[in-house]
């Protein structure tokens, strides 16, 4: 479904040149939940903007279904984004219009007509629960409510391929839960693929059949996500798993405390 | 004299406004594609071209550097061309659009800047074009600015219009300075200056009002 050979990117800086990305490979097949995990600054974010081409690469391919993403301009290259969906950490959401015209926005963007945009705003606001927030404006929902937006409005063309940029990030643990929820929903419903990028190990152990783990601009490790907690060979891998295992460990020794006494 | 000093207010009034609605809606008209080509042109915009951004930020530099009454001296061959004469409001029209176009391309390009990238890229991201993106983002987000900025532009354009006055325009600044300054009227200079505070009250009182209406809807929680 996706395909990135070679992809490179460098940022310029007045402190010099940053590698962001340094010759990506990557294969996500139709259908799956895909996560990239890293740190901060890994170039996580920066590989899945340029899946868009919200971020231009230097170098390297990019081919998602039967576009390839990296030779397209202008028109073809807008016509092929509205098949690609995407949802944001801080939602993007627009302050002026309400959830009907938020979600209608990427239709009449599309052009299409107005009783077809009714039938399908209301059709994609149903599918994520939020019917009856159509008149409302985005300060007046809740982050999560908001991202449900989100995911509306990155749904509204149908796509074939969901990008989340960090999407749960910004959110407490339980509406992160329910939209993960709502993700695989989505995923199993529409057949859509998803690829995610992340800091938290919890999305991908939630919701990702595969992942990749990606450090300083380059994928160290790949794999179906068992493998990441059973046999971490990276070091940002064993670095994240690592911290979790700390965790268990002295939740185990509270625990056991507490039966002691 | 009650009645004369009426009727000159009443005609005072009527020239101001008569310039002040077209030399604002000219402006503005100017002002909003101004202030759009230099954001949308700007690095990192939806439209990056430096040359072009550069030369338009030049030119508003150089006009606005301009003091307005030497702008109107500069500007009476081009209101003869465009309205045929150099005399009265109708030809401060052409001096008052010209001059305040600069200041508006500033304020709108302010307005518009202050939409967050996120809103943007989202815009970019679901495959709008860059004039979707101007006309259904950026300016409507932009909408509470936009008319705050627009109502200090009107009503500096109201005080633009008594310089004009002073030189041959009419309205009121020509009714303060012909009768209150040059003969000594003081009821007249006090009518007009009257007048004057409320036309820019009731302006500033309009400008706020559809600002705040505009916000309230998006931003008040119920």
């Amino acid at each position: 479904m996706i395909l990135v050979e070679q992809l490179s990117k460098t940022y310029q800086t007045t402190k010099g040149s940053i590698l962001a990305l340094d010759r990506i490979d990557l294969k996500v097949r139709k259908g799956e939940i895909f996560g990239v995990i890293g740190f901060s600054g890994a170039g996580k974010s920066t590989l899945i903007r340029c899946l868009n081409r919200l971020e231009e690469p230097d170098s390297g391919r990019i081919r998602i279904g039967e576009d390839e993403i990296t030779q397209l301009k202008g028109k073809r290259l807008r016509q092929a984004r509205q098949k690609i969906g995407m949802i944001f950490q801080h939602f993007n959401l627009l302050d002026g219009k309400t959830v009907y015209h938020n979600v209608a926005f990427p239709l009449a963007v599309a052009g299409h007509p107005r009783d077809r945009i009714r039938s399908r705003v209301r059709e994609i606001l149903d599918l994520v629960n939020l019917s009856d927030k159509e008149g409302a404006y985005p300060a007046q929902l809740s982050g999560g409510q908001k991202q449900r937006v989100g995911i509306a409005r990155a749904l509204a063309n149908d796509p074939d391929v969901l990008l989340s940029d960090e999407a749960t990030s910004a959110l407490d643990p339980q509406t992160t839960f329910s939209i993960l929820e709502l993700l695989r929903d989505i995923n199993r419903q529409l057949n859509l693929t998803i690829v995610l990028i992340t800091h938290e190990l919890e999305v991908l152990q939630h919701i990702c059949d595969r992942m990749a783990v990606i450090e300083s601009g380059r994928i160290v490790e790949t794999g179906p996500v068992e493998k990441l907690f059973l046999n971490p060979e990276s070091e940002t891998a064993r670095r994240f798993v690592g911290v979790l295992d700390q965790y268990r460990a002295r939740r185990g020794i509270i625990e056991g405390m507490g039966a002691g006494i | 004299m009650r009645d004369d000093l009426f009727d000159l207010l009443w005609e005072g009034l009527r020239e101001t406004l008569f310039m002040l609605v077209w030399s604002s809606f000219f402006a503005v008209a100017l002002g909003l594609a101004l202030g759009i080509v230099l954001v949308v042109t700007d690095k990192g915009h939806i439209l990056q071209a430096a040359a072009i951004n550069k030369a338009f930020s030049l030119l508003i530099g150089g006009v606005r550097s301009i003091p307005f009454i030497i702008l109107i001296v500069l500007l009476l061959p081009v209101a003869r061309m465009i309205v045929g004469t150099s005399l009265g409001p109708t030809a401060a029209i052409v001096a008052l659009s010209i001059g305040a176009t600069p200041f508006l391309g500033r304020i709108v390009e302010s307005s518009l800047k202050e939409v967050s990238g996120g809103k943007i890229e989202a815009a970019i991201a679901v495959g709008a074009s860059p004039l979707a993106i101007i006309f259904r983002v950026l300016i409507p987000e932009a909408l509470p600015a936009l008319v705050r900025g627009v109502t200090i532009a009107i009503i500096s354009i109201t005080e633009l219009t008594a310089v004009a006055g002073a030189i041959g325009a009419g309205g009121l600044g020509s009714l303060a300075i012909r009768f209150g300054y040059q003969r000594f009227r003081e009821d007249i200079m006090f009518a007009t200056v009257l007048v004057i505070i409320l036309l820019v009250q009731t302006i500033q009182w309009t400008g706020d009002f559809i600002a705040k209406t505009i916000h309230n809807r998006r931003f008040k929680l119920e």
